[in-house]
């Protein structure tokens, strides 16, 4: 006799995976093309432009690219994440060290400070873009060379099974990475499971930034799949107490500075006056430049991009120019166009003439650290 | 009109063949040439008792296949053909199938019966039969007519009313109609053949008898005469009453309080001492009452009002009695009856009721079972270790974790020996249990796995349905692994069990190719949920494998239609592989190379699989395909000159509707990996997919994969989308239509509809965002409707989750793509505001950001 068609012959093996392999296409199928249309929308709000394509004359650092995985043809001029982390070398470095939201030194105050701006204490270390994407977390230093590829509890950080988010989708943070604990200080967050936040006020990024990061587990010790531990950093409103707390207050962390930031500021890469660091020697123990000894040298010294006409130049936009070198010299030293040069301030120091810069004594010490990527800003070598 | 076809009839049965089919061919020319004329012929043939009865019969049959078929389209054909025929025409045959009711020879009033049930299906409903009921309660009275009248018309009135739904009827005649079959079941009036005709016409007729049921006195009188009819002394009348049972336990369940003493009697007589086929429907009285009261369970609605229907707990009261009872039919097995995948007996159905309870009363259950287990599970007889197995497999769902993990522990070291038992039903049962126990609970660790594989593999090389079952409790341990972190205990053992899993799959001692197909399925869940950083080296081996034993298919030999069946069926297990592989390994940068190297070698093996099944696309290697696609990406380019045609057919296969709509998934996966060098193809695809678009022939099932395939294509091929866009966004918004006219009381369509919304968003989104930039101005002129249909689909506060991700979504790409243009159809509507502040305040994150970047790209229009 035949059970009911309603009742299933219950004791047979129940499994059919050709619906279980239907129901996983579709699936992976729905999920490519969320990402696909994901990135459509993503990348609007995200590309960024790279505007100097003509090749540096610096040599590779790149420690990881290899022969014939170079790029042959010239790259385009815009770029997102995704695929500016395939350049390599040179060009890699020169995009990357672009993207960050650079501080320019604080010279005075601004105007309402205590209710327009955020304060905290910069944790010292390295400043570098952490990108997660595909299954893995990679650090890039300012110079575009990488810091760390590593698995990470980060969105799309690992490769373990995230149900939350597609494997396509990708994480940008700005961070840096203090040595000592072997932590990655979180200090702004660029792009969040594929959404930019480029666009967003420095008040949204932060508080999305202070609400996002926990939940992913990126700030519990390592693990197997999270090698290094993510932290936040307390970020302060500009008024007496929170000045104080920046400023004296006990951090996990060896301080480098306090950095403002301005809450209405979108992320903007480059220098900008929307940011603002302070160094004294309460809150850094690198008020003033140290050599690779760690040895504070006689004089102060400057790096300044050399430029056609021989002028030497900060790296701002504007350039301030801060002196000149004539044509015999440069031939004499082999120097050539955009390269960084090393310069002792002598004794002569700045002279100022109605607020502008007049001259620079400047000595020629050699051509800086291959590992830099951009002159000394202005703001920086007047303070 | 009618002519003589008794002999044509008769000769169409002749032993014969030449004379049977030039028979077939002329009443197969009559039907063709004269619709009317051929009915009126069969019917007069029905009628006339003077007729032989084989020419009857058949001319019965080939009436009622004339008016019903299987097939939708056909049933829908020939209703259209009935509805047409001119009304006089269709009186007389009415006429003369009434009229044959009467007749003395039971198969002709038999055949007539179900005639006369075909032609109501399609007459009562539009009101074009009224006089039918009248007619056949007019036979009930009639004295001077044959006794096989009475039991014509109950059994005529039966078929009727499972023809029709109960809405067709006026409550008069419904009241009529039960009163004549009640009365039909009387046992001091009616023969035993009226008894038995009139219980069946019950069963058919209760769903009509709402109204009789809610008054007390009606309902009491029935519940009388059925629970009297239930003690008849033929057994076929007990059965049939016991069906009429079964039928009010799910009908009236809210209304059995006073009865349940009464019905627990019978019914437990019945299982106890009745004839088989008694017992087994009494039984399945507390299954249906158990699949109620676990409907009111998962369906509970937590404020208590009105609505809500009550639940009685019938099952938890009778719990001490019911539980006994069934196990005690747990011991009735019948020798061999695992041997038989349709075998029905005491032994399943009281192991199936038992698996209700246990749902339904959950922990309850186990200090009534557990006893019975421990018992009989180490007694000589075989019979009682299977059935104390049995048992215990069968309360493994529904009792919390805590109470049954331990249980289980304690157990797990005795149930794998028993996979070694001298019975075979006993190891049979066992390896079912195992299968539930990984399926059900979580109980797998690093100190029982070991012993637990070994066992398995051992017993896979038992008998073929007992490694079938094996199988399956592989398949679920596996299955214990997937998303988990402990993946990787599974890979010490991932080669032994490929290895083992392999051999099963060779095996020649089966009839048929289940335990083949069991054991490829298997492997494809063991590869899914293996740790692929540690097993990759062992799946990529297995690649090779599998494509070796794909090719060894085409070299079968294929010597008639059911070689190719076979043939067929081992190509879709072993592409199911294939897919499942191909999967896996793309899924990291890493393995993926694994794929491509072989790439070539695969799509060459699909393509021969294509080859030689002419008719049809095969499904599985399509399925494959989309995967393989997806591995290879920008390389597939090379393999679309040939494999485009297969994409066509697909594309145009209308009668095997998953073929087409797994091709249409198959063309997105395409779109994703070629991008824009996909452009060479598009006219071709795009002409076929809005052909299927119009097609009444199509599944309606396909319909929304192919509007997420339009944005695929437009995604992926940018402006050039362009000259599809006058013939894509009018269906796009037809469909809308549709969309807007669903009847939100039903539940399947509104399913069918939430696909559809989803799908034509994703269109939308995928044009917009293609668009973008260069062309995005083409999609003004539809930026309006778009918004009216978003605001529409907001407006249904049910909608599915994955709709509203779709609808906020493609607002944002109307904002993003469109801008400025779209600002005063933003500032025109309001409705927006509140959907994005529903969505930003939701627990899904992915929702939540999206809501974010909309709002974003809203509030960019609304500043510019």
């Amino acid at each position: 006799m035949a059970p009911p068609d309603h009742r299933r012959p219950y004791k047979r093996p129940a499994i059919s995976d050709q619906q279980r392999r239907r129901e996983l296409s579709l699936l992976r199928q729905a999920q490519s093309r969320l990402d696909a249309q994901h990135r459509a929308r993503c990348l609007a709000s995200s590309v960024l432009s790279l505007e100097n394509p003509e090749p540096d004359s610096v040599p590779e650092l790149e420690l990881e690219s290899k022969p014939g995985e170079e790029r042959s043809e010239a790259p385009p001029k815009e770029f997102d994440v995704r695929q500016a982390s395939k350049l390599r070398g040179a060009e890699a470095r020169k995009w990357f060290a672009r993207q960050l939201m650079l501080p320019e030194w604080m010279i005075d105050v601004p105007d309402r400070l205590s209710q327009d701006w955020y304060v905290f204490a910069r944790p010292a270390g390295k400043r570098c873009f952490v990108v997660s994407s595909n299954g893995a977390a990679v650090s890039r230093l300012r110079n575009g060379s990488i810091l760390h590829r590593f698995p990470s509890a980060l969105p799309s950080g690992a490769r373990t099974r995230d149900v939350s988010g597609s494997a396509q989708s990708y994480s940008i943070l700005d961070c840096i990475f203090h040595e000592p604990d072997q932590t990655y200080y979180a200090i702004d967050m660029l792009c969040w499971r594929g959404y930019s936040l480029y666009d967003c006020t420095a008040e949204f990024r932060f508080f999305w930034l202070n609400s996002k990061l926990a939940e992913t587990g990126a700030c519990e010790p390592p693990s197997q799949y999270h090698r290094y531990r993510f932290s936040l950093v307390p970020v302060y409103n500009c008024d007496h107490s929170g000045l104080h707390a920046a400023y004296t207050g006990a951090a996990p962390y060896v301080k480098d500075g306090l950095l403002f930031y301005n809450k209405e500021a979108h992320y903007q890469t480059g220098n900008t006056p929307l940011a603002l660091v302070w160094k004294d020697e309460n809150c850094s123990q690198y008020v003033i430049d140290t050599d690779s000894q760690g040895n504070v040298p006689k004089q102060q010294q400057v790096v300044l991009e050399l430029q056609e006409d021989g002028k030497l130049t900060t790296s701002d936009d504007p350039p301030v120019v801060f002196g000149c070198l004539d044509g015999d010299f440069i031939q004499k030293s082999g120097l050539c166009l955009g390269n960084l040069l090393r310069f002792a301030i002598g004794d002569g120091g700045l002279s100022f003439v109605d607020g502008g810069l007049d001259k620079a004594d400047l000595c020629y010490l050699g051509k800086s650290n291959r590992a830099r990527a951009f002159a000394d800003s202005y703001s920086k070598l007047i303070s | 009109m009618a002519m003589e076809i008794t002999q044509i009839l008769l000769s169409a049965q002749a032993l014969d063949a030449r004379v049977r089919t030039e028979a077939e061919a002329s009443l197969r020319q009559f039907q063709e040439q004269n619709l009317p004329a051929f009915l009126l012929s069969l019917s007069f043939e029905l009628a006339n008792n003077d007729k032989p009865i084989e020419s009857r019969r058949l001319a019965g049959i080939i009436l009622k296949n004339s008016l019903d078929a299987k097939d939708a389209a056909r049933k829908n054909l020939l209703v259209q053909q009935w509805v047409g025929i001119e009304i006089s025409v269709k009186s007389q045959i009415k006429e003369l199938l009434l009229r044959t009711l009467g007749s003395s020879a039971h198969e002709a009033w038999h055949t007539s019966a179900q005639v006369i049930a075909k032609v109501a299906s399609i007459e009562i409903p539009q009101k074009q039969w009224p006089e039918l009921i009248g007619a056949l309660l007019n036979n009930m009275t009639q004295r001077d007519q044959p006794a096989s009248l009475k039991q014509a018309t109950l059994e005529t009135l039966g078929y009727v009313c499972e023809e029709i739904s109960h809405q067709d009827l006026a409550q008069d005649e419904v009241n009529t109609v039960l009163t004549a079959v009640v009365q039909g079941m009387n046992l001091a009036e009616h023969s035993p053949e009226v008894r038995l005709a009139a219980t069946r016409a019950l069963c058919n007729a209760l769903a009509f008898a709402q109204t009789n049921f809610d008054n007390e006195m009606e309902r009491n009188y029935i519940m009388k005469v059925v629970c009297e009819t239930a003690m008849s002394k033929e057994a076929e009348i007990r059965q049939a009453a016991f069906e009429c049972l079964v039928s009010i336990a799910s009908l009236y369940y809210e209304l059995l309080e006073p009865y349940m003493q009464t019905l627990f009697e019978l019914t437990s007589n019945a299982v106890k001492g009745d004839e088989e086929a008694v017992a087994l429907q009494a039984i399945e009285f507390w299954s249906s009452i158990c699949d109620e009261e676990i409907e009111l369970q998962d369906y509970e609605s937590p404020e208590v009002g009105e609505s809500g229907a009550p639940h009685s707990c019938f099952i938890e009261k009778a719990l001490s009695v019911l539980v006994p009872m069934l196990l005690e039919t747990l011991l009735k097995q019948e020798e061999d009856q695992d041997q038989d995948d349709t075998v029905w007996n005491l032994s399943m159905a009281g192991g199936t009721c038992l698996g209700l309870v246990a749902r339904t009363v959950g922990d309850a259950i186990l200090p009534l079972v557990m006893p019975f287990v421990e018992e009989n599970i180490k007694k000589p007889d075989w019979h009682c270790r299977e059935a104390a197995t049995y048992a215990f497999g069968s309360v493994l769902e529904g009792p919390t974790a805590e109470k049954l993990s331990p249980l289980v522990n304690a157990g797990l070291d005795f149930l794998l020996s028993l996979m070694k038992d001298e019975n075979s039903h006993v190891r049979d049962t066992t390896a079912w249990t195992l299968s539930r126990v990984f399926e059900l609970l979580d109980i797998i660790s690093s100190e029982n796995l070991q012993k637990v594989v070994i066992v398995l593999l051992e017993s896979i090389r038992d008998a073929s349905h007992i490694a079938e079952k094996v199988c399956g409790a592989i398949y679920f341990l596996a299955q214990g692994f997937e998303d988990s972190e402990s993946s990787s205990l599974l890979s010490p053992y991932l080669m032994d069990m490929i290895t083992g899993l392999l051999n099963t799959a060779d095996r020649t001692d089966s009839s048929d190719s289940k335990l083949r197909s069991s054991a490829y399925e298997t492997i494809n869940e063991v590869v899914r949920c293996s740790n692929l950083a540690e097993s990759s080296q062992i799946i990529v081996q297995l690649l090779p494998v599998i494509m070796n034993k794909l090719q060894q298919t085409l070299e079968l030999q294929i010597m008639k239609s059911d070689d190719r069946e076979k043939q067929g069926d081992l190509q879709a297990s072993l592409c199911g592989v294939l897919q499942v592989i191909i999967q896996k390994l793309s899924s990291t940068d890493e393995t993926r190379p694994a794929v491509v190297q072989f790439a070539d070698q695969i799509m060459a093996l699909f393509l021969s699989v294509f080859a030689c099944h002419s008719s049809t696309v095969h499904e599985e290697a399509m399925l494959a395909i989309g995967a393989l696609a997806y591995a290879t990406g920008a390389e597939f380019l090379k393999y679309m000159p040939e494999f485009s045609k297969y994409l066509q057919m697909g594309l145009q296969n209308f009668e095997e509707y998953q073929v087409c709509s797994i091709t249409v998934g198959v063309v997105g996966d395409i779109c994703r990996a070629l991008d824009d060098k996909i452009l060479p193809f598009c006219d071709g695809i795009m002409e076929l997919l809005l052909k299927d678009l119009q097609s009444d022939m199509l599944h309606q099932s396909v319909k929304p994969a192919i509007f997420s395939c339009f944005g695929d294509i437009a995604l992926a091929i940018g402006e050039q989308f362009e000259k599809y866009v006058h013939h894509a966004l009018p269906m796009m918004q037809q469909a809308a239509e549709i969309c807007a006219q669903i009847d939100p009381s039903d539940e399947e369509l509104m399913e069918y509809g939430y696909q559809l919304k989803r799908s034509i968003f994703e269109a939308y989104s995928g044009i917009l965002q293609g668009f973008k930039d260069t062309k995005s101005e083409l999609m003004l002129p539809y930026a309006s409707h778009l918004l009216q249909f978003i605001e529409l689909v907001c407006n249904d506060k049910q909608r599915d989750e994955s709709v509203t991700k779709a609808t906020v979504a493609v607002m944002g790409d109307l904002a993003d793509a469109l801008g400025s243009n779209t600002k005063l159809l933003f500032r025109d509507c309001v409705f927006y505001i509140d959907f994005l502040g529903e969505c930003l305040q939701s627990d899904d994150e992915q929702l939540k950001e999206t809501a974010t970047w909309t709002q974003g790209m809203i509030g960019r229009v609304m500043v510019s």
